[in-house]
């Protein structure tokens, strides 16, 4: 297969440079494809597919009551990031996650960055994700984000921009693993050549950064992964990280509170937990404290948590950065508690309780995105060109009844990746979601999960929207002099 | 292990075995139509009874017939012990515990649902696609039995797993000889026909055992049929060989050593077993079949129910009361 007629039309290409001269990083990746015989990559691509079925690396559909699960599309073309490229990414993550930390521990205890007035006390008290329950915790060794999956979008300026930032329970992390897997069998003489950056210890780092922040004199600690059960979309990665970290996969059914620890129950007895790698939000974790229609919980796990008896990753409260409202705010926080400049910056964004702001907002809805600040996955929003004018007044009329709710955004064009179509290549709009680990230290997993919108034209990149994923490899070097140039 | 996946590992057992003695009865029941005079309600009215399913029969479909009790034993999501629904909870069970069980076994009981569900939607089936899906599901479920044993450890899951197979195939053993030996045996004028050959040798075969009862006793005698199916020793799907397998699994959970018990469970399962080994089929009969196999049915449930307060849910907070165990058992 050759890339002859390939377009980048008007956008940021990973792969090609304006022209379609590949990118210098990406050609030996590109040489490989050209020479490999017709059909052979298609052929893979297929292989590939259907062993992720018969692994059973699926995805559930809501609401089939015969359990079918499909699987996340996949494209085997990987997406370049040239290692002087990665390295500001990396840098960039280390700092927000450092800054976000801080706000939140801030934020449940002394809030001086409230009363500093960096950030504006009435945002964070009317923010959804701010739980009353959480003021006072202290988590151990003070981490609250163990884990992020921040999400990162690149415009037509080829410059990165944090999207969102995905503090509670960040999902795809699997798929990054399992496409590395098919990659390093389908191209293994260009991922050699390239000098790819490995992904596969995640797992390991993992376990390390849960017994880190483990309650002091558990030695071993005894870590579980909680999952809200078989039924969530979730729960392929759910049991295959149980699986890679050695630890028992849990239900909130299997455990309980007694005598003021957690403990699971097993054929042996009960026995002690100490750290909980949970995948279930906040607000269904203890019918106590929070919801008390909850069934996927465990009542009374606040009170032991509170107390310091059981770790849980992340950590409760963390949800009050992912309101959109508060992630405006994420540049103040790093000027506040590291004295730097974000090296990864914002989408600008405009919030629509400052009176100058909404104006503008409202001005320009046919440019503009809008965003509910309380949900995601590309619901609650309205794409301005793309919406009519009925739909933009109807955003109007809520964003003046309730201007704390929303905030917009320029329309991003988003970069481009080949996929493949049939027998030929087309470019589709990608994000990308590194993984951070904050336990010892901050670790940003070298690559992560690139989403890709198949559909034609589409923006939209999230799972149930027609999106799949592509392997990410991060170059550990430039390509070593003396390689062939491809011209 | 999580007591919930020892549950899991238990229905799993019984749901896959559950479905396998279905296709049993039924497929030698289609059979054996062909060869008797007797028909409809007769016919296929044992069968809900054997399954334990007669009250919500008649109250769906009324008088049993052929294609009723087929479509209710096969595939009505409806009946929770149709080979459907055991099929989908055997399956739904694999799938919360996949870190537990092999790939292998969860590959093997994925297609094996997919083949049912598949003929589950296909209504109205002639006769050789019946007795086809009936062999097909006897085989798979030999085939998700013998991977099970190849491919996982036997340690605890297996023990566990190993434990429901056992205990649903002594059950269905003791249920369809309580039903079919009273309808066999009163017919005093077929004593010597051909009839009468055919009809034992229909009972032998819904517990696979006709080849194997000529092995051992050649002629055809109702008290011999009875005994081999209550108390030999060898064969797999009597009575006491199943309880002698699963008392092994039992006591490797604990390590307890035989003649001891470290449980409730072991102490059921122990005498249990311990009756049959001393017991004679004269005796058996002289006191009642049915009452000896209505009294070991109970016991069986009264096993579950040990099995779930000391395995299931251990040490809860709230002690489970008799209701909540027995409620578990018609799962």
């Amino acid at each position: 297969m050759n890339f002859e007629n390939y377009q980048t039309d008007s956008y940021y290409d990973e792969l090609f440079e304006i022209g379609g001269r590949p990118r210098t990083s990406a050609a030996p990746l590109i040489d490989r494809i050209k020479s490999m015989p017709a059909g052979d990559l298609t052929r893979q691509q297929k292989a590939a597919e259907s062993e992720f079925l018969q692994m059973g690396i699926t995805f559930t559909v809501y609401g089939n009551k015969d359990g079918t699960e499909k699987i996340f599309p996949f494209d085997i073309i990987p997406r370049i990031v040239p290692n002087p490229e990665w390295k500001v990414i990396e840098r960039g993550l280390i700092q927000r996650i450092q800054a976000l930390n801080l706000f939140i521990d801030d934020v449940y205890h002394d809030q001086l960055i409230l009363s500093d007035r960096a950030v504006p006390k009435e945002v964070v008290a009317s923010s959804f994700g701010f739980h009353e329950q959480c003021v006072g915790l202290n988590p151990g060794k003070r981490i609250w984000i163990h884990i992020t999956g921040t999400d990162l979008v690149r415009d037509k300026d080829g410059r990165y921009y944090v999207l969102e930032d995905n503090l509670r329970c960040p999902s795809g992390v699997s798929y990054v693993l399992e496409n590395r897997n098919v990659l390093k069998r389908t191209l293994p003489q260009a991922f050699q050549d390239m000098r790819v950056k490995p992904v596969d210890d995640y797992p390991h780092r993992l376990l390390d950064t849960l017994r880190y922040v483990a309650p002091v004199g558990a030695d071993p600690p005894k870590v579980v992964v909680l999952t809200p059960g078989p039924y969530n979309s979730a729960y392929f990665e759910h049991a295959f990280l149980a699986r890679q970290l050695g630890a028992q996969l849990v239900e909130g059914r299997d455990l309980a509170v007694v005598d003021g620890t957690v403990k699971m129950r097993t054929t042996k007895g009960l026995e002690r937990v100490d750290v909980i790698y949970r995948r279930v939000d906040d607000d269904f974790i203890d019918p106590n404290a929070f919801r008390p229609d909850s069934t996927l919980g465990v009542p009374g796990l606040m009170e032991v948590y509170r107390k310091g008896r059981v770790t849980l990753a992340n950590a409760l409260g963390t949800g009050i950065a992912d309101d959109k409202g508060i992630y405006a705010y994420v540049p103040h926080m790093i000027k506040y508690y590291l004295q730097q400049d974000p090296i990864l910056p914002n989408v600008p964004t405009y919030v629509c309780w400052e009176d100058a702001q909404r104006r503008h907002v409202l001005d320009n809805l046919d440019k503009l995105v809008v965003k509910a600040v309380n949900q995601a996955g590309g619901y609650g929003m309205l794409v301005g060109p793309h919406s009519s004018k009925a739909e933009q007044e109807r955003f109007a009329s809520m964003i003046e009844a309730n201007p704390r709710d929303y905030i917009a955004q320029p329309t991003l064009a988003l970069s481009r990746v080949p996929v493949i179509v049939e027998d030929h290549f087309e470019g589709r709009h990608v994000d990308l979601r590194p993984y951070i680990l904050y336990g010892r230290e901050v670790y940003v997993m070298p690559g992560g999960l690139t989403r890709v919108a198949l559909k034609k034209g589409s923006l939209v990149v999230n799972s149930s929207q027609g999106g799949g994923s592509k392997d990410t490899w991060v170059l550990d070097e430039p390509p070593m002099p003396g390689k062939k140039e491809t011209n | 292990m999580l007591s919930r996946l020892a549950d899991s590992l238990y229905w799993t057992g019984r749901y896959v075995e559950r479905a396998e003695n279905v296709a049993r009865f039924i497929g030698v029941n289609l059979n054996l139509i062909l060869d008797t005079p007797l028909n409809g309600h007769q016919q296929w009215q044992p069968l809900v009874v054997t399954t334990g399913d007669a009250q919500d029969f008649e109250r769906r479909y009324g008088e049993p017939a052929r294609d009723s009790v087929i479509q209710f034993l096969m595939f009505d999501a409806d009946n929770p012990n149709s080979i459907y629904s055991s099929l989908q909870k055997a399956r739904e069970n694999a799938r919360t515990m996949r870190e537990v069980i092999s790939s292998e076994m969860w590959e093997q009981l994925n297609s094996f649902y997919l083949m049912v569900q598949g003929m589950a939607h296909k209504p109205g089936a002639g006769l050789e696609t019946l007795e086809t899906f009936c062999r097909n599901v006897k085989m798979l479920s030999h085939l998700f039995s013998g991977v099970t044993d190849a491919t996982l450890s036997h340690g605890e899951a297996w023990h566990f797993f190993n434990i429901g197979r056992l205990v649903e195939r002594a059950d269905k053993t003791a249920r369809i000889l309580d039903v079919k030996y009273f309808i066999l045996l009163p017919k005093v004028e077929d004593v010597g026909t051909p009839y009468d050959d055919i009809l034992w040798t229909a009972l032998l075969k819904s517990a696979s055992a006709s080849e194997m009862y000529r092995k051992k006793h050649g002629r055809l005698q109702p008290v011999k049929v009875a005994e081999f199916l209550v108390l030999d020793r060898e064969f797999p799907r009597s009575m006491r060989h199943c309880l002698i397998q699963a008392e092994q699994s039992l006591r490797a959970l604990t390590g307890s050593a035989p003649g001891t018990y470290a449980n409730l469970a072991e102490q059921r399962l122990g005498r249990l077993k311990s009756d049959l080994e001393y017991a004679d089929i004269g005796g058996i009969i002289a006191a009642g079949l049915h009452e000896y196999l209505d009294a070991f049915e109970a016991k069986l449930n009264a096993l579950g129910d040990a099995l779930f307060t000391v395995y299931f849910l251990p040490q809860a907070p709230a002690a489970p009361g008799p209701d909540l165990a027995m409620e578990r058992m018609d799962q």
